[in-house]
């Protein structure tokens, strides 16, 4: 269990939180048209006469928005519904054109599941936690109002209105902002697995409502309060740290928390109230009479089951199970990109230990250098593997594996062509390190004495030296073997 | 040679195919008596250009050997289809001047077809209403006098009044309607023509300017049988732009047109005697009874227990769903924008609204946004549905006793305008009869079946299965060739 907890005047407080994630659905049409969705296209230029609501128009749901959310469900092990149905949220705002938002409230398309978050002692995660997930329903999005473009008029941009959003409802099982960002972490890098939400929280793709209460432990929840659209996963966190202490010092001045929904404004760090409870509105949902309840067959639940790729869990369980230490696998299942480059590098004959290791230390070091992305990493792991295979079949040393590296990033050329070309392969040739050996000893006489006299940890400084002289080439193993042998 | 704006569909089609006449001659012919009848106000706008072209290019694909099944045939268009560069309207203030760029479905596959269009026919606002009195345009009259020397101008019918006067008035051979509660069947038994609302799902919505999304259904009229067969077959078709659209062949109907109802069965439902209707009505009913029994069919008497509930079932059904479908009517992106000075966005919405809706309009919103409403919601909504569920398994329980039913189409005749305005409830009675089918998505038509003692006509509704649009043309055929109905309005516009 974690044990954050906010200190008050009377005690200690815990903070209870939920999580609503809309992600935007990748595909390349709309919800129920056939418009283009793409980010940052000109204002109303991904508009179809559906999007917009002109008279007479009717939404046709993508199958392909379906099929993503309801892979989505699956990777989340959830229930999938099959039969569910749209609702309409009525409401009136400039950028939401039919005046009511295709939503589904009474017969959502995937039910109960579940992620597990890891355990990050670091952070304040003593152990893996599963964090329930109520349901996802899909949705249509709104446009953009935009008031930056006339003095006294706002303008409609169009372009994300009917997009396919999933709403993804967590139950109210995280007690931390830490929870709560990994939570999110999770749910991101699941979707990326997926494919059915590319995540990017910069651009909108991904925001979440932040629904928090305090309580005293043991207690029944508080009221909570939602705050709206918190686009990334540091936000997240600072919107709940900064709503607990918020409620908490309301509470222990006499106040009461009131059922409202907040925004927050990352500038001044902190939220304010939007509208509470007795204003909201009325959102009269009914069946969408436009659309027929969606009835999935098994064959698509089966297709859609069998397109899905190993997920962030079971790729983490694998790669335990060949040995990678639990941080390796935590930080190379992370995102999906870095795992497939991973995995490509497993299939070229790499070590996975070894692999894991370089990749996490060399690679990621090289790339996090050079400001690069693995997807366009300089090497590939085709060339990466033949790397590895050099120092595994002990033709160069580690150390001599680490400059084959920079000049493969430098030349672009394979590993062998470089080790060949620079002469830099490791030599076991007893009588040359011999040579060396014995010159190292005679120069450090003293070090003979002192290392005879007992003081053994002075092997490493003669191997150092060693090696050192044989320019790094020398087998390792072979230098040891030598040495004990010198040093009788 | 007959008068070319006597002929029905059937017969301009074939005796333009057949050389007696060009499709020129015939939307000329039908161009003179649409600008001659401005006193009936059936249109809001009048497009002889559009029905002059297709002429010339029915002509033409005459000349050419390539007919079009509707080649040289002029028609009306309710102003609820969406006519690409042709304003439309749904006879509202909100959507005067909108001119669309983008042409419905059932609309397109009529000039697919080879249709030509003579205008943009009056109704109600955004179908909302019996009696075309709702329009913003200034209502319909009906071509129809009573026969008691008064002069009192009568309703049309609604919701598709515009269509059914100009029909009767010869002043297009067939229309197309949208049938929500009764708006293709009321007005064609108001003014002595046929028309069908075929089974929900038939014909596409895309285009149409939405009303009540689960019960609006386009639909022909015309002036027989035959003409609603033919019309049907190129409006209906499976969209994929209409979630709800029916994925299903399109008969040929007019070919399997049989009116020999041997070994078929007609339900009567008992629930449909009301105390205290006109005796006339009944009256007519029974004579349509003894005519599909001439026919050769077996009568039976069934029940459709939950008919009372239809009526109260439809006004929270429809209402609700008005109330959303027109929340798009924002003053944001087209239509009307009322912005008075200094004003906020829901300063804009509120004015906008309350200039460009009409009272009717107003009314169903608020019905249907109250019946939505928190706390109201399952009382409302949720029971009607619950009852429009019971509705329509009467229906399946009485069909497993017979093939059609047959019923009035309304309570009464025509009735004059401004009789009804004062009182919404006795408007709405008007489609006791209309709204069950409705409800049920089932496929109904109206056709002709006598007059009144005020020399006013009655119509016969029969109601099908579900995809059975052939059984209920077959009954309405039996009736129409029985019934002898040549009645028409006197010229007097």
């Amino acid at each position: 269990m974690t044990d954050y907890r906010i200190k008050g005047e009377t005690g200690e407080w815990e903070v209870v939180i939920g999580l609503e994630v809309h992600a935007q659905v990748t595909s390349n049409a709309k919800l129920f048209s056939g418009a283009a969705t793409a980010f940052g296209a000109e204002p109303n230029s991904q508009v179809s006469l559906v999007d917009a609501a002109m008279p007479g128009m009717l939404p046709v749901p993508n199958r392909e928005c379906i099929r993503q959310a309801v892979r989505t469900g699956m990777a989340i092990e959830a229930e999938i519904n099959k039969w569910s149905r749209f609702d309409r949220k009525n409401y009136f705002y400039a950028d939401l054109p039919q005046g009511y938002q295709i939503s589904q409230l009474y017969h959502p398309l995937v039910g109960e599941g579940s992620l597990t978050i890891e355990e990050d002692e670091k952070a304040g995660i003593p152990e893996a936690k599963r964090i329930g997930i109520e349901r996802i329903h899909v949705e249509q999005d709104a446009g953009k109002l935009m008031h930056d473009q006339h003095p006294t008029m706002s303008y409609v941009d169009l372009n994300r209105s009917g997009v396919a959003l999933m709403e993804i409802v967590s139950r109210p099982d995280m007690r931390s902002p830490a929870e709560a960002g990994a939570y999110v972490r999770k749910l991101r890098s699941i979707l990326r697995y997926v494919g059915s939400c590319d995540g990017n929280m910069e651009e909108g793709s991904m925001r979440a409502d932040v629904n928090v209460s305090v309580r005293k432990p043991g207690d029944e929840f508080g009221t909570r309060t939602e705050t709206k659209n918190v686009n990334s996963v540091r936000f997240v966190m600072a919107v709940i740290e900064g709503e607990a202490k918020r409620q908490v010092e309301l509470i222990e001045s006499g106040g009461t928390v009131v059922q409202e929904t907040r925004l927050y404004d990352p500038d001044r760090n902190e939220t304010r109230s939007m509208r509470s409870k007795e204003d909201a509105h009325d959102y009269r949902y009914f069946p969408d009479p436009d659309l027929l309840p969606l009835e999935l067959d098994d064959a698509f639940l089966a297709e859609c089951r069998a397109s899905l790729p190993e997920l962030p869990d079971a790729k983490r369980a694998r790669y335990l199970g060949e040995g990678i230490s639990a941080y390796n696998a935590d930080v190379l299942t992370a995102e999906v990109e870095a795992a497939l480059w991973f995995d490509t590098l497993l299939e070229a004959g790499a070590k996975p230990v070894a692999a894991a290791n370089w990749v996490t230390s060399e690679l990621f070091g090289a790339l996090n250098r050079l400001g690069r992305d693995i997807a366009d990493s300089p090497v590939s792991p085709a060339q990466a593997a033949e790397l590895l295979g050099l120092v595994a079949d002990g033709t160069i040393s580690g150390t001599i594996a680490k400059q084959v590296f920079e000049k493969m990033l430098e030349s672009g050329d394979g590993a062998a062509a470089i080790v060949d070309r620079e002469g830099l392969k490791q030599t076991s040739d007893t009588g040359a390190i011999e040579a060396e050996i014995a010159k190292v000893l005679a120069a450090n006489a003293d070090k003979v004495e002192q290392y005879k006299g007992g003081k053994e940890a002075l092997f490493g400084f003669f191997v150092g030296q060693t090696m050192k002289a044989m320019q790094g080439k020398a087998n390792p193993q072979v230098v040891n073997e030598l040495l004990k042998k010198a040093l009788g | 040679m007959t008068e070319l704006t006597n002929l029905t569909v059937a017969q301009i089609r074939d005796g333009h195919r057949a050389g007696d006449f060009s499709a020129v001659e015939v939307a000329e012919a039908f161009n003179a008596n649409v600008a001659g009848a401005k006193a009936l106000n059936a249109f809001i706008v009048e497009t002889p250009d559009h029905a002059l072209a297709a002429a010339k290019q029915a002509d033409a694909d005459r000349s050419a050997g390539s007919l079009k099944p509707l080649s040289g045939v002029p028609i009306g268009m309710k102003d609820l289809f969406a006519t690409n560069g042709v304003q439309t309207t749904a006879a509202s203030h909100m959507l005067e001047g909108f001119v669309p760029r983008y042409e419905s479905t059932v609309s397109a596959k009529l000039w697919d077809a080879g249709c030509g269009m003579l205008g943009k026919l009056n109704l109600d606002q955004f179908a909302m209403g019996s009696s075309n009195e709702t329009s913003y345009f200034g209502n319909v009259i009906s071509p129809w006098k009573r026969n008691d020397g008064g002069n009192a101008a009568l309703a049309p019918g609604g919701s598709s009044g515009g269509s059914s006067a100009a029909i009767a008035a010869r002043l297009c051979p067939a229309a197309t309607g949208t049938d929500t509660g009764g708006s293709i069947r009321q007005p064609a038994a108001f003014v002595g023509i046929s028309g069908i609302k075929p089974t929900y799902g038939r014909c596409s919505r895309w285009g149409i300017v939405a009303f009540a999304s689960s019960l609006d259904q386009a639909g022909p009229m015309a002036r027989d049988v035959r003409d609603c067969a033919i019309m049907l077959e190129n409006m209906a078709g499976f969209d994929p732009k209409d979630a709800t659209s029916l994925d299903l062949p399109v008969p040929n109907w007019e070919a399997a047109l049989s009116s020999d109802l041997k070994g078929k069965k007609v339900g009567i439902p008992k629930e449909y005697r009301l105390e205290g209707i006109d005796p006339e009505i009944d009256a007519m009913w029974d004579a349509g009874i003894a005519m599909l029994k001439d026919a050769g069919a077996e009568v039976v008497e069934i029940s459709l227990p939950h008919t009372k509930y239809a009526l109260p079932t439809y006004y929270i059904i429809a209402p609700a769903e008005a109330s959303s479908n027109l929340a798009r009517y924002d003053g944001v992106r087209y239509g009307l924008r009322d912005l008075p000075q200094g004003a906020g966005l829901q300063d804009m919405y509120a004015a906008t609204r309350a200039d460009g809706f009409g009272p009717e309009v107003k009314r169903r919103i608020m019905i249907g946004t109250y019946v939505l409403s928190a706390g109201f919601y399952d009382a409302y909504y949720t029971q009607a549905q619950k009852v429009r569920t019971l509705i329509a398994r009467d229906f399946d329980n009485a069909f497993a006793h017979c093939d059609v039913i047959l019923a009035p189409t309304a309570p009464s005749a025509a009735f004059g305008l401004g009789e009804k305005t004062a009182d919404p409830l006795s408007m709405y009675l008007n489609d006791v009869f209309a709204v069950p089918a409705s409800l049920a998505g089932l496929p109904a038509m109206s056709v002709p079946a006598a007059l009144n003692r005020e020399g006013l006509p009655l119509g016969l509704q029969i109601i099908g299965k579900a995809f059975d649009e052939q059984g209920v043309l077959n009954a309405g055929l039996a009736i129409e060739e029985r019934a002898g109905f040549t009645a028409r309005a006197e010229k007097w516009w």
